[in-house]
């Protein structure tokens, strides 16, 4: 079963409720930190990477002694990644998405797979704890192939919790498409309340059952509470602000490490996620 | 002109807030949303929009049942497997690429422009504001980001107006990316936690990667004191100008809850002050 945690607006917790329930849980369940620009979980869980992936995309080389410059590749291109100007033909490695359109249309065949390193990932273990992550390349702009690549490192049996980025664009469905279940982490504010229905849109758009952590539940106002009413969207459980948990996070500490009673309560989600999934 | 980006890495350290913060401080400025894919600034600024316009970008392939013979060309091409069993195409799969399109021996897939989402123009307490709302699971959000910054430069040019502040969106993928070229600075805002810190280097990487000045300040600094000033120490070690910290305040949630600056709620906390002093110090630095 595969579990994407996500929220819509940064900051409100995902990595939190990510780390802690994936610990709480323990033995047969993996967590995938597929929020591969800002990778954070890591932090909290300090696994023992055991190993490294260099992923890239397919890019075009062009052999230019076949080359005829009669210009498809550039045509076919809809991300202006290759072109033919004078009698030069140029890639724009940067600008490509690895579609294979201009390897398929060139006449000549002058056109082989060459790599852009999008980044790493990472995989180890923190005691029975499977774990995983991406790390994009700084200054590599196209995440969705590496999440995709973190994602397919997913085992097929037991729990899979993700960790994904926030937003609501193309990094976040490439993290919850075909999960079971998103749980989807919010906070009581205006900013929280408007980026989850922008969340909740995108998992409707999917067609995912989904549910509601609110953190620092008792920081703000309740039209959090009355949307997810109205919404029909289950609050699952409620993190009231503490600054011990505040501060032990920023320590890099769960919550489970430094309120251990905190994990009955992780524990009793997971039974809610399970009933909902049912 | 100049242009500041308010950047973090990491989402939730308080850009957006501070971004109105400095909108109640600075005298002329257009503002400008850059966050597209998660836009917050507004739920402050409550705009006035005055203009709406549709952003177009990229395409969707959609099969002609009634041209489509059921080859199988298309979903042997397609590197996203976004052709489903029934010779339909999953609009969130498709990368827009049109190879399936321009090899379809039939012509059976056509290859409308997608709009994406919406810009504005829109008028506000504090001045002009740029903003947009891109699509739920839309992509080229990098692209809307570049449209939303032209379209401040314009404004800012028209109206002799000689500072733009720029909210922009967490990480360090395309949209930020898409924020940083041509800006006089950036101002990482982040907190002193482990994960702030780690994001921050990351996002300051970027930065130095296109070459734009980096600025720092520390938000909640007093969550964890030690870790603030480990901040402070890095940012020096790396020439970028530390701005100073802000103390975790209640008040930046009350005044959201209230769709105000942190100003027009109470000008007299400690956080107003510690505010004001990063204003001043990134006024001083950028010479406005």
């Amino acid at each position: 079963m595969i579990i994407s945690i996500a929220s819509g607006k940064g900051g409100t917790g995902k990595t939190t409720v990510a780390t802690n329930l994936a610990v709480s849980l323990g033995k047969g369940v993996q967590l995938l930190d597929c929020d591969v620009e800002e990778p954070n979980a890591h932090l909290f869980i300090k696994p023992v990477f055991e190993k490294t992936e260099v992923v890239s995309a397919a890019v075009p080389e062009v052999d230019e002694d076949k080359c005829n410059l009669c210009g498809k590749c550039g045509e076919i291109c809809q991300f202006k990644a290759i072109v033919v100007i004078g009698n030069t033909v140029l890639p724009f490695p940067e600008l490509c998405h690895s579609c294979g359109g201009c390897m398929a249309v060139c006449p000549e065949k002058a056109i082989r797979e060459g790599d852009r390193v999008l980044g790493v990932t990472e995989a180890g273990l923190r005691g029975n704890l499977e774990f995983a992550h991406g790390r994009l390349r700084v200054g590599e702009a196209m995440s969705p192939p590496l999440i995709r690549r973190v994602r397919s490192l997913a085992r097929s049996d037991g729990v899979t919790i993700i960790d994904a980025p926030p937003g609501t664009s193309c990094p976040v469905i490439a993290s919850i498409k075909d999960a079971d279940f998103v749980l989807l982490v919010t906070e009581p504010t205006p900013f929280g309340l408007h980026d989850l229905k922008l969340a909740v849109g995108a998992v409707r758009i999917l067609g995912i059952p989904c549910g509601l952590v609110i953190n620092r539940s008792d920081m703000g106002d309740d039209r959090v509470r009355e949307y997810s009413k109205e919404a029909d969207l289950p609050i699952l459980m409620e993190i009231p602000f503490d600054r011990r948990i505040a501060e032990a996070y920023s320590r890099g500490q769960m919550i489970v490490d430094v309120m251990p009673e905190w994990k009955e309560k992780f524990l009793q989600l997971y039974e809610r996620i399970l009933e909902l999934v049912k | 002109m100049k242009e500041i980006v308010i950047i973090s890495g990491k989402g939730g350290t308080g850009k957006t807030s501070l971004v109105a913060a400095f909108a109640s401080l600075a005298e002329k400025k257009v503002l400008c949303d850059a966050d597209v894919d998660a836009a917050d600034l507004h739920l402050i600024m409550n705009p006035n929009v005055k203009e709406r316009h549709d952003f177009q970008s990229g395409h969707d392939a959609i099969i002609n049942a009634e041209k489509c013979t059921q080859c199988g060309l298309c979903r042997e091409l397609c590197r996203w497997n976004a052709v489903r069993e029934d010779f339909t195409i999953d609009p969130i799969d498709c990368e827009g690429c049109g190879v399936c399109v321009y090899f379809c021996p039939e012509k059976a897939i056509d290859f409308p422009v997608k709009t994406c989402g919406e810009w504005y123009i829109s008028e506000t307490r504090f001045g002009p504001m740029v903003h947009a709302r891109l699509g739920i699971a839309e992509e080229n959000s990098g692209k809307l980001v570049t449209q939303v910054r032209q379209e401040a430069k314009k404004l800012a040019d028209a109206n002799g107006i000689g500072l733009i502040l720029t909210d922009g969106a967490p990480g360090v993928g395309c949209p930020v990316i898409a924020s940083l070229g041509g800006a006089n600075a950036v101002l990482i805002v982040t907190e002193p936690t482990v994960s702030g810190r780690h994001d921050m280097e990351r996002v300051a990487q970027l930065a130095d990667f296109f070459r734009v000045p980096v600025m720092v300040c520390v938000n909640k600094a007093d969550l964890n004191i030690e870790a603030a000033s480990d901040i402070r120490r890095f940012s020096e070690e790396k020439s970028y100008t530390f701005l100073g910290t802000i103390p975790f305040d209640p008040v930046f949630t009350k005044a959201m809850v209230a769709a105000q600056t942190i100003f027009e709620y109470d000008n007299h906390t400690e956080a107003a002050e510690a505010v004001r002093r990063v204003w001043d110090g990134l006024k001083a630095k950028l010479e406005l």
